[in-house]
């Protein structure tokens, strides 16, 4: 499925990713991590935190709501594979995000901008696994 | 005005990402599928939200404390492990397999495609797997000793 070069939307969605990071830091003094949000929401023990979790996730899945509003288009949501392996993906996704402590926003946004080497690490290793199993997926198995 | 900030930050993330084109599986798999059908999009976004988060940061943590709290919680571990590399690879081929992340997934919830809340269930079974996973193997590990 081809689908077209955006530099500049991408930029500039980019540019607001890094201003949320930037808030959440100034605001509740908190790493702007999706894993982390998520786990937030799951764990008992961190009852404290799951409010403004919560509240944060709510502001998330309105973002697309508030594209709709102003543009009238929803933003596109193509999936070229099977609903089988989204299954399988998001599966090893969540396994893998809680053994890594993070995914492109923890680790591979705030990460990056605080030169953690954990996230360096981090974010070479899934950039090269991503990249190994579109590879095969596509140029080896052929799917 | 703590919760009203912070549903508002959350909808800068989400709006964000709705327009970089993180939360389109098809965008994100042609980014890695330099062999095929390349988009190099994400670069721009990784990019740009990185650029200004490190400037942000740099703004922000010599404040004393944060707005809304006592003291900025920054992750302290340094450790670099089989554990941060296994957990970022497995990610990376999840990543891979169904062209969603966590941050891509979440705000994408607001579509109401089917396709976004069968991913982000099964994320969220993964999460609860290796939740068990790890609190069985602290739990052996405490029997051992």
């Amino acid at each position: 499925m081809e689908t077209v070069f955006t530099p500049w939307q991408s930029l500039t969605g980019g540019a607001l990713i890094g201003l949320a990071a930037t808030l959440l830091m100034l605001g509740l003094g908190r790493i702007f991590g999706a894993t982390g949000v998520l786990h937030g929401l799951f764990s008992s023990d961190a009852s404290g935190d799951r409010m403004w979790r919560l509240v944060l996730l709510a502001g998330m899945i309105s973002g697309p709501l508030l594209v709709f509003m102003l543009s009238g288009r929803m933003p596109a949501v193509q999936v070229p594979v099977s609903p089988l392996m989204l299954g399988i993906g998001g599966l090893i996704v969540g396994v893998g995000v809680t053994f890594g402590s993070g995914c492109t926003s923890g680790h591979g946004v705030c990460g990056m901008a605080r030169l953690s080497p954990r996230s360096i690490v981090a974010v070479l290793t899934f950039m090269i696994a991503t990249a190994a199993t579109v590879y095969v997926q596509r140029h080896v198995i052929g799917v | 005005m703590r919760l009203l900030s912070t549903y508002l930050i959350g909808l800068v993330f989400g709006v964000g990402i709705s327009i970089s084109g993180m939360a389109n599986p098809a965008k994100v798999l042609n980014f890695f599928d330099v062999a095929g059908a390349w988009d190099p999009s994400l670069a721009f976004v990784m990019g740009g939200a990185v650029v200004v988060t490190f400037i942000g940061y740099r703004l922000v943590l010599p404040r004393a404390a944060p707005v809304f709290g006592r003291r900025f919680n920054l992750p302290a571990s340094t450790i670099i492990d089989a554990r941060l590399i296994g957990g970022s690879a497995l990610f990376g081929i999840g990543w891979g397999v169904s062209g969603f992340c966590p941050g891509g997934a979440l705000p994408a919830l607001g579509t109401g495609r089917w396709e976004v809340f069968l991913f982000v269930a099964a994320m969220s079974a993964g999460l609860w797997l290796a939740n068990v996973i790890q609190s069985f193997a602290a739990s052996s590990a405490a029997a051992k000793t």
